[in-house]
């Protein structure tokens, strides 16, 4: 499946190398673009995931599982375009370079504006991010609709992508989600207790809540404590472990301490070689069959 | 006689009476309902409200029994009675319908919390074109590094093989780290 498989109004991504296996789609009634964002950073994923909402197209493209493009329904997303809506280029400016420019690539219309001194390379990255952002955070709100994944679909090469860590984004979809239900399920028991991930806790904008919740994060602390010595809801600390879990930055774990069966206890037999030679037993047998 | 038990869970039509199925020297013994919601009905007609039950024999003094869970969230209560005692468990996924990862990841931490038994996750229809593949499951499920994604078709029966061979595997590995 190629380029020319897209809508022709949107047909802008290039899909070059595409090896033919896709798998990744689905519904957003059931999977949640929190939850998708959450995979691309995981996984470090990169291509182009492509959501039909209720009533548009959009097309968020990653590298190593970093933002680095989005662009939503027909919306101009041209970087003279976003620098006017930004206030960086006056209408004039904006209406010269339309006619003036309109061949040129947002690299190269970058690099002039950059020499002119009406903007800096960090106006220009830091007004795409906004935008970027902008679009991501559009989609938090779509229910409806269904996506798939394009692996190594990058974006057009004449726009400018940026390289944007997920983590915030994911966080802040994360406080969306209000609904108990959905939380239940997703931490169906608050006596479990929290750990770090290997994530560094770097250049994440966490709110005071949040800040209160890991600073308890220890196998020690159950779900529960946590939340009580924060004077928490239930719901509050669910939404908050939530955002945490989507993120990458903590994983459920059992309470370090809590009083765990050992496994020797369920299997039957005298003693642990006993035991041993009973599962080898089911082994065999089942290697058997 | 000596019995040890096997759980086979994971969310509704994931593949669990199949995957029973498939080893089990008995025919499965299936309390298999009708399906009353319409939204379910779409995607197979009958379904387990109570367990499945399978077993193979390893000698005259050895039964391993299979039971499977029902996987209607509102059959929940059962999951714990079933998870009593067990050697391990397997949580069943569709890898075809990322609709369920969630329930799967809901059952998942729910049969933890039960008993720190060993698990493996099977990631079941890996013979379907729209399967997802087994690291983006693994993401989507939020499963660790160590924990054991198996590909996994269910009407198979080396591959169901494979999978309770790597549970009894862990279960071993257990064991002789002092567990």
């Amino acid at each position: 499946m190629g380029a020319a498989f897209l809508p022709p109004a949107l047909g802008l991504l290039q899909c070059p190398g595409y090896r033919g296996h896709m798998a990744l789609r689905g519904n957003l009634r059931d999977f949640t673009i929190t939850q998708l964002l959450n995979l691309i950073n995981l996984a470090g994923k990169t291509g182009t995931l492509i959501l039909d909402g209720p009533s548009e197209q959009a097309q968020v493209a990653f590298r190593s599982g970093k933002l680095a493009y989005a662009r939503l329904g027909k919306e101009d997303g041209s970087l003279a375009s976003i620098l006017h809506k930004a206030n960086k280029i006056n209408a004039n400016q904006y209406r010269a370079i339309v006619e003036r420019a309109g061949q040129m690539t947002d690299k190269e219309l970058g690099l002039l504006l950059i020499n002119a001194g009406y903007v800096t390379q960090e106006d220009i990255l830091l007004n795409l991010q906004e935008y970027f952002t902008g679009i991501v955070r559009k989609l938090f709100t779509w229910v409806e609709g269904v996506f798939r994944f394009e692996n190594d679909m990058l974006p057009p090469d004449e726009r400018i992508s940026v390289k944007l860590d997920l983590e915030n984004i994911i966080i802040e979809g994360s406080r969306q989600l209000r609904e108990l239900e959905q939380l239940q399920d997703e931490i169906p028991s608050l006596d479990m207790a929290l750990k770090f991930t290997d994530r560094p806790l770097t250049n994440v904008n966490l709110s005071v809540e949040e800040w209160k919740v890991v600073k308890f994060v220890d196998p020690k602390n159950t779900m529960r404590q946590i939340a009580s010595t924060n004077k928490l809801s239930e719901l509050e600390i669910r939404r908050i472990v939530y955002g945490l879990l989507q993120a990458g930055l903590v994983e459920m774990v059992r309470p370090a301490g809590a009083a765990a069966p050992p496994l020797t206890k369920q299997i039957p037999g005298q003693d642990k070689q006993e035991q041993k030679t009973l599962i080898n037993k089911l082994i065999g047998r089942i290697r058997t069959l | 006689m000596q019995t040890v038990k096997m759980v086979v869970t994971g969310p509704f039509s994931a593949g669990k009476t199949q995957f029973i199925q498939s080893v089990s020297e008995i025919d499965v013994v299936a309390t298999e309902r009708k399906i009353s919601s319409e939204e379910e009905r779409t995607v197979k007609s009958a379904t387990t409200v109570a367990m499945d039950f399978g077993r193979i024999t390893v000698d005259e003094d050895l039964v391993l029994y299979l039971f499977g869970t029902p996987g209607q969230k509102r059959f929940d209560f059962m999951w714990e009675i079933l998870s009593e005692g067990m050697l391990g468990f397997i949580v069943m996924v569709d890898s075809t319908r990322p609709e369920t990862f969630r329930e799967a990841r809901s059952i998942l931490e729910t049969f933890r919390a039960y008993a720190p038994t060993p698990f493996v996750v099977a990631a079941n229809k890996q013979d379907m074109e729209d399967a997802w593949e087994l690291e983006d499951v693994r993401h989507a499920l939020r499963l660790d590094a160590a924990v054991k994604l198996l590909p996994c078709v269910a009407t198979e029966r080396d591959s169901v093989k494979t999978v309770l061979l790597e549970l009894l595997y862990s279960i071993l590995k257990e064991m002789d780290e002092g567990r």
